[in-house]
Order: structure tokens, then sequence, then C-alpha cells
């Protein structure tokens, strides 16, 4: 368990400077939130039919843009050697990497997202579920995301194989995410979607890490 | 606690291609192997087959302990130190979080850690980032894992390249420590290791 510990900490400390960390997510959505006006139009109306389905959008591309070097970083410099070699298993490894990789990427988008969604016109009452539902849609990405970065590992291009691997793994979240979020507006029955988006996460959560160290082992051999 | 080491009969591929076939070793506690053979002979791949990251194509790995044969995932992922041609370094880290999560990762303490230190020298390195350190720099902060956490079996690959004459020689005296101490060391070299090695050749 200490072991797990030192690793998680580590993780984070990496994780929190790898690709910008927290302040990625806010330029991320800065980003968006300016551009899309800019793209497609500015009348309110239309920029608030779109405005929840974009923050989705800009949380699903910001964490694969810092996915790429979850493993593959340390698999250039010899760490995943070591990583293999300690007390705790690869898939607790794996469960520690996208935990942290989580808490320094997911959480903070998770917080943009809802002030995104409002900048572009969404109503204020959303912004509890936008933010429970990018929490939770996030915890998915990233354990999805880390099974596409393990399998990309030793391949040229990795990135653009992350890409496509973790595309069809990031459709559910965004669906029953942005669902969720739009049944609300529209005042219709939101739970339904919430749950399963949850239910996608933790599943991914508890399968993942065991897809993660599996390629890993291969890239390993 | 891993105090001999039998590799039997062993053979590894890498893809279609054959590396080597039929190599046997025993090491016992207190022994120091060189492995030897021509680039591209499998002296990695037979260090990475011992560390159980390569599945051999025949043959197996043993690790026994003081009351017979261990298991040989909990043997690895408690005895065994192995230092390949990367360092596992982050350059983002300064040299001490870097030293300091090696160590407790592999099983040592902060002390442990201190001391070793202290030992290679690293003193004066401690806060700087990795990436302003020298190859051989990079590689007594590696080293100073294999000394800080107990571990029996240190598996080696060309560990003293970067160094120099004099750090080869401290880190010569380091190994015959560790041997002493009933250590096994498996180093795969071209240049000759700074103690009494029995040597093995690859693929001859």
């Amino acid at each position: 368990m200490t072991g797990f510990l030192v690793l998680f900490r580590r993780e984070l400390a990496l994780a929190w400077g790898r690709g910008g960390g927290p302040l990625l997510a806010l330029a991320f959505f800065a980003c968006t939130a300016t551009l899309l006006p800019l793209a497609v139009g500015s009348q309110p109306a239309r920029l608030a039919a779109v405005a929840t389905g974009s923050a989705w959008l800009a949380l699903a591309l910001a964490s694969l843009l810092s996915l790429e070097r979850l493993f593959a970083q340390d698999y250039e410099d010899g760490a995943l050697d070591l990583l293999a070699l300690g007390p705790a298993p690869l898939e607790a490894v794996a469960f520690a990497k996208c935990l942290a990789q989580w808490l320094a990427a997911g959480a903070p988008l998770a917080f943009a997202a809802p002030l995104a969604a409002i900048a572009l016109g969404a109503s204020t009452a959303l912004a509890p579920l936008i933010f429970v539902a990018a929490l939770a849609g996030g915890l998915g990405f990233s354990f999805t995301g880390g099974i596409g970065a393990a399998l990309s590992l030793g391949g040229r291009r990795g990135g653009v194989l992350i890409a496509v691997i973790v595309l069809p793994l990031f459709a559910p979240p965004v669906i029953f995410g942005a669902g969720a979020v739009e049944a609300m507006a529209g005042g219709l029955d939101w739970r339904t979607g919430l749950m399963l988006l949850c239910a996608y996460s933790l599943a991914a959560v508890a399968l993942g890490p065991f897809a993660m160290a599996a390629a890993c082992r291969n890239a390993l051999s | 606690m891993i105090s001999s080491l039998h590799i039997e009969d062993l053979a590894v591929d890498r893809g279609d291609r054959r590396l080597f076939a039929g190599f046997g070793l025993d090491l016992r506690a207190g022994e120091a192997v060189a492995l030897v053979g021509r680039n591209g002979a499998g002296k990695t791949s037979l260090l990475r087959a011992v560390a159980g990251f390569v599945r051999p194509a025949a043959g197996r790995v043993r690790f026994a302990g003081a009351a017979g044969d261990l298991d040989p995932d909990e043997a690895r992922s408690g005895g065994v130190h192995l230092l390949g041609h990367h360092d596992g370094l982050k350059t983002t880290r300064t040299a001490w979080e870097e030293l300091l999560f090696q160590v407790r990762w592999t099983g040592g303490s902060r002390a442990g850690a201190e001391a070793a230190r202290e030992r290679l020298d690293l003193g004066p390195l401690c806060d700087l980032e990795v990436r302003k350190l020298s190859a051989g720099q990079r590689r007594r902060l590696a080293l100073a894992r294999l000394v800080a956490s107990p571990r029996a079996l240190w598996l080696l690959d060309e560990p003293l390249a970067p160094l120099d004459a004099a750090r080869r020689a401290a880190f010569g005296a380091l190994m015959a420590e560790h041997l002493a101490g009933g250590g096994l060391i498996l180093a795969a070299v071209h240049d000759p290791l700074p103690i009494a090695a029995r040597e093995a050749e690859i693929g001859a």
C-alpha cells in the first residue's frame, strides 16, 4: 500500500506538469468559448443551442490531448521497467496513473465546463449538472483513454493511434452526458442519462487497468 | 530473499529470429557473472527474460531462496533490480525527487536514499532537474537505488558505460560489498567488470 501511495504522489506531480495540467483545461475552454461564436455565428439563440454540446466536445478533446504522454514517457525513458518491478502489480500502476490524470486534468476541466457553457448562453440552472456530468465523464475519458495510450506504446505516431482507438470509447460518455444535460434543459428526466454515464465511467475504472496492464506487458516484451 | 538464480536451456526469439538457444547459467549468492557477446547476440533480451519482461521461447528461469524455489513474480517484484540502457528518470523532476521515488518504490527507505546520496556523491546534484545532469551523473543517480534499496539480484545492462575511471572503481567497490552481503550480479558488459567475475558468453 505504501508503494501505491508513493507512486500515486509521483504520478500526481507528473500529471500536474504534463501538458500544462490544470491550466490546459482553462486554456482549452477559453479557446472553445472564443472560437465557437466566430465559427457558428454570434446569435445568442444559436449559441445557447450548442453551448452544452460544445463543452462536452472540448472536454473530450482536452482529455485526448494530455493522454499521449501517459504511458509513452515512462516507456521511452525506461521508467516502465522500474514500475513493472515494483511492489504493486502493473494493474495498480495503471490505476494510479489514470486516477492522477483525472485529478490533475479531468477535475479542472469539470470546473471549467459549466463556466464555458454559461458563457456561451446555457442556463445557469444547468451548471451543477454540467459539473457533475463532466466530472464523471472525465473519469471515464481518463480510464478509457489510458487503454488507448497503453495500446499505442511502441508504435510510431502513437498520438494518431490513440485518437483512433479511443474515439469509439469516448462516444458513450458524450452521448449520455450531453444527453442528460439536454434533457434537463428540456424539462425531461435527466437522471437516467447521468446514471448511465456514471455506470460507464465506473465500468471503465474497474476494467480499464487490466487492459492497460496487459498492453504494457506486451510493449515491454 | 533470492539466494540463487537458475537459467535452464533458455531460448529467446525476437520476431521470427532466434536470438539464442540452449543458454544455461547458475548464479549463487555472492557471485557475479559478466555476460559477454557480440552486439545483437541477445544480452539485453536475456536480462529482460530474467526480469520477466520477455517470454522465453523455450527453457525457464528459476529463483531459489533458502527454503527452495520462489514464486517468480514475487521474487521479481521484491528481489530484482534491473538497470537498463535507460535510467528511468523523469527529466522535469529534481534528482532528489527521482532518487527518493525510485528508492521507496523498490522497497527502500528515506534513510537508505540519504545514505546512497552520500555514498555516490550526489549531494551537490540533488536540487538540479534531471535534464541538467550529464549521462554519467544520471547513471550514478540510477545506481543509487541499487545501493539504497536492498534487493538481492542486480541485473545490469552496460552499467559502467557512461562512468569515468574513478567512478567505475567506486562502483566496483559497491558491487563487491553487495556480493559480500550475499547478493547476486548478472551484468551484460563489453568492458571487464571492476570486480572478479565469471564470464558467460551468449550466442557463441
